[in-house]
């Protein structure tokens, strides 16, 4: 099969620029990494040449941290220091993780984020996933010969915001600069898509290790259109894992409680759902703490009557999202399996019979996200050639709203509004003299604040007194093409701004990320100095060599005093680059970055106006 | 952490019509619609410069979302409609004007009826039937509504886009019901 052809190597515009970009696919239970080579895109293997990197993390006791393979087979022997499927942990609180049961961890109710108990300290589950994209990205400079340019990390498309910005903390954390967060089942579709050059509707239906999300995408003439989306952020193969151990511990009368047992429950639990996919049988002898030896049988049958209401979880959100999308589901033009998971048979077939025709699987479904992720990374990062115009349109997977008197929810955006998307709302003071008015940020459907995820809340301060009802807030939402949310909230009459991009209560500032990345590194301070200086001035560099391609093919729209003054910014940095001092460097992009922004709405401007004469010239020749 | 999202602000002194390349009227190609929108995103995604400066992201986003904007807007024609009339100088007054007409509200009032009854019996498919009822009066609104706005009769327009509200709300209460 002719895998992802992308394009010659040769028709590179120019082959010397090439940008070392990845796609990386943080899973619950496996993470890959890919990148697009000679116009093919292909997973980075390890050193035995083994595409997927089992996603678990172990705090060893020497002080060392051990990632994958190895992390994987001590987690029985170990299980309160091996961290498995972290992914369920990022921007969750105590509560949420309560619900996924029994698990061999000791949990820390951090502000915020939940945080485990390790014998190397207290670890966020950012920083957890950090050591996972950490080796993947050492993986890739390695096989790519260089640091990388950036990355795209996927996520899935129902994650909420919290959820989101933890997984950008992670990258950052792991010195990865993010391209974009982009949604696995998009990223399925584009690697699907550009292989068969598809036209139509199509569903893809992505039930990894421990998230489920259903997509509806409309791909025409090069664009990829997500129409709607839903899911379940924590429901996955793992749950029916779950399922097989909790049948074993109640048939077996075993005492569920320790640690080790309950791992080694789950990794029989495991073995035994992936040999049902071929048989219709399956025995495994367990060893348990205190030598317990225990003959665990399943049979297909009872596997699928007991697991047959996680699958029906997954086709009542697929109803969900044709209903938003307005379609039937015999309607659409393909179906596309994505994630491990859906290799399960009796999965297989409720999904081919609710779509009424065969999912396609040419793909393999453990590869496909990263191997799509790869390919935008490619592109974002600037290494487009003639194929490559096409453009991705995505959406908010939740509604995101405020909240109103008497604890009610007033939505702003709703959910599957392609995004970048901003929206106003207006609020008033509802006492006389009023001065100060908390906004909370919530994101969900239901009508109650308390039966939504409280995002962020913050406070407008110094509205002037005045009588009930006369102040005008306007709050804005802008959500960003990750699909992160930052809101701002103004007095109308007096023009008092107050902003904050929405993190506080589930991410990390940048303080923390700084001091966090400062940790990881063991070297002395004089060589971490010489590391962010080496950083801001390849920073600088390519501010520099931007503005200046801008400037010889549109410095025409700048006034001349415009001009010089971005020129004088130009040979200021200049100056400073060469200097030693990392952190005036810094401000120095900073300030070059600000100047520069007229300049940029200006050529945009420009770039629209132009493209609106070529329409009028289009219709007049018609 | 605190920072102001929009500093500097863009040329949006086009209209959703015009930054579309469509001429201001209420009805419209979908074909050129469409066209147009996609031609604009292409030029101002973000994904167009994720290796650009920040200046140039910052830009790109603000206009991204401008261009969703409009055309979420002009696809959805009571959207569509108000965003005319405001242009025009009318304020289709959809909170503060609930006035209607009495043959109207009587019809209104049947149909809130049937719905709650259809709710409570857990009817889902007199519920349907109510929906297919409602898109049919909503069609023939839909027309008039055009015939009023490309003869310029903003204030029979007006009228009709409150009324269209009306039935916009019993729709989406008719989905609600049925999601349970």
């Amino acid at each position: 099969m002719s895998l992802l052809q992308i394009s010659e190597p040769g028709e590179a515009p120019d082959p010397h620029q090439h940008r070392r970009a990845v796609g990386i696919d943080l899973g619950t239970t496996h993470s890959l990494v890919a990148t697009v080579r000679s116009g093919v895109a292909e997973v980075i293997g390890d050193e035995q040449r083994r595409p997927l990197l089992p996603s678990i993390v172990r705090y060893l006791p020497d002080g060392g941290v051990a990632v994958g393979y190895e992390a994987r087979d001590a987690q029985a022997d170990d299980p309160g220091n091996t961290i498995v499927s972290v992914k369920r942990f990022m921007g969750r609180g105590v509560a949420d993780v309560a619900r996924y049961g029994a698990l061999p961890y000791r949990f820390v109710d951090a502000p915020g984020m939940v945080a485990i108990e390790t014998r190397a300290g207290i670890r966020s589950p950012v920083q957890v996933s950090a050591e996972i994209l950490r080796l993947l990205r050492d993986r890739a400079e390695r096989a790519l010969g260089g640091e990388l340019f950036g990355a795209v990390v996927t996520v899935p498309a129902y994650f909420d915001d919290s959820q989101r910005q933890a997984t950008k903390d992670a990258a950052r954390l792991a010195g990865l600069n993010v391209l974009r967060l982009l949604n696995e089942p998009t990223a399925a579709a584009i690697a699907y898509g550009l292989d068969n050059a598809a036209e139509g509707t199509f569903a893809v239906f992505d039930l990894g290790g421990g998230t489920f999300d259903i997509s509806i995408l409309r791909l025409t003439r090069g664009v990829f259109e997500v129409l709607s989306t839903h899911g379940d952020s924590a429901l996955g193969g793992d749950d029916f894992d779950h399922a097989i151990a909790a049948h074993w511990i109640a048939r077996h009368g075993l005492a569920a409680g320790d640690l080790r047992d309950t791992r080694r429950l789950l990794a029989a639990a495991r073995q035994v759902k992936e040999r049902l996919t071929d048989d219709a049988q399956a025995d495994i002898h367990v060893t348990l703490s205190y030598g317990q030896k225990l003959h665990l049988h399943l049979s297909r049958a009872d596997f699928q009557q007991m697991t047959a209401a996680l699958i029906q979880k997954t086709l009542v959100s697929t109803r969900k999202a044709l209903r938003d999308a307005k379609l039937d589901a015999r309607n659409l033009d393909g179906v596309v399996l994505v994630g491990g998971a859906t290799r399960m048979p009796h999965l297989r077939e409720a999904v081919e019979s609710f779509f009424g025709r065969p999912a396609f699987k040419d793909l393999d479904p453990d590869q496909v996200v990263a191997l799509g992720a790869a390919i935008q990374a490619n592109v974002l990062a600037g290494n487009r050639t003639a194929g490559d115009d096409w453009l991705l349109l995505d959406v908010i997977p939740l509604s995101l709203g405020l909240e109103t008197m008497g604890g009610l929810v007033e939505r702003v955006i709703p959910r599957n509004s392609t995004i970048p998307v901003a929206r106003a709302q207006e609020f008033t003071t509802f006492k006389d003299g009023q001065t100060a008015m908390a906004i909370h940020v919530v994101q969900g459907e239901r009508e109650l604040v308390a039966d939504n995820r409280s995002l962020a809340r913050f406070e407008l301060r110094g509205i002037p007194p005045m009588v009930a009802g006369a102040a005008r807030i306007q709050v804005t939402f802008q959500v960003d093409a990750d699909g992160l949310l930052s809101v701002t909230a103004r007095e109308k009459t007096t023009g008092v701004e107050s902003s904050i991009v929405v993190k506080p209560s589930y991410g990390l500032s940048d303080d923390e990320v700084a001091t966090m990345l400062k940790e990881s590194f063991s070297h002395a301070s004089e060589d971490r100095d010489a590391r962010a200086l080496a950083e801001q001035r390849v920073e600088a560099e390519s501010l520099l060599a931007s503005v200046r391609a801008a400037l010889a093919r549109d410095g025409h729209l700048l006034p001349d005093h415009e001009r010089e003054a971005l020129e004088s910014e130009i040979a200021r940095l200049e100056v400073e680059k060469a200097g030693t001092d990392h952190r005036l460097l810094k401000a120095g992009v900073e300030r070059l970055n600000r100047a520069s922004e007229p300049f940029a709405a200006r050529r945009m401007d420009y770039a629209v106006a132009r493209a609106l004469t070529g329409q009028r010239l289009d219709q007049v020749s018609k | 952490m605190t920072s102001s999202f929009v500093s500097t602000s863009p040329d949006f002194s086009r209209n959703h019509f015009e930054l579309l390349g469509l001429p201001v009227g209420f009805s419209v190609d979908a074909s050129r619609l469409e066209r147009g929108y996609r031609d604009l995103q292409s030029r101002v995604h973000p994904d167009r410069f994720a290796a650009g400066s920040e200046a140039e992201r910052r830009v790109a986003m603000q206009w991204a979302t401008r261009a969703n904007e409009a055309y979420r807007t002009l696809r959805d024609p009571l959207a569509r409609a108000r965003y005319l009339l405001q242009l025009k100088g009318f304020d289709t007054e959809e909170e503060s004007n609930t006035s209607m007409p009495a043959d109207f509200l009587m019809q209104q009032m049947e149909w809130r009826e049937a719905v709650a009854e259809a709710r409570a019996g857990r009817d889902a498919r007199g519920l349907e039937r109510l929906g297919g009822d409602l898109l049919e009066a909503r069609g023939a609104m839909l027309d008039q509504l055009e015939r009023a706005l490309d003869t310029g009769q903003y204030d029979a327009g007006a009228s009709l886009v409150r009324k269209l509200r009306f039935l916009e709300k019993l729709e989406e209460e008719i989905d609600e019901a049925l999601e349970r």
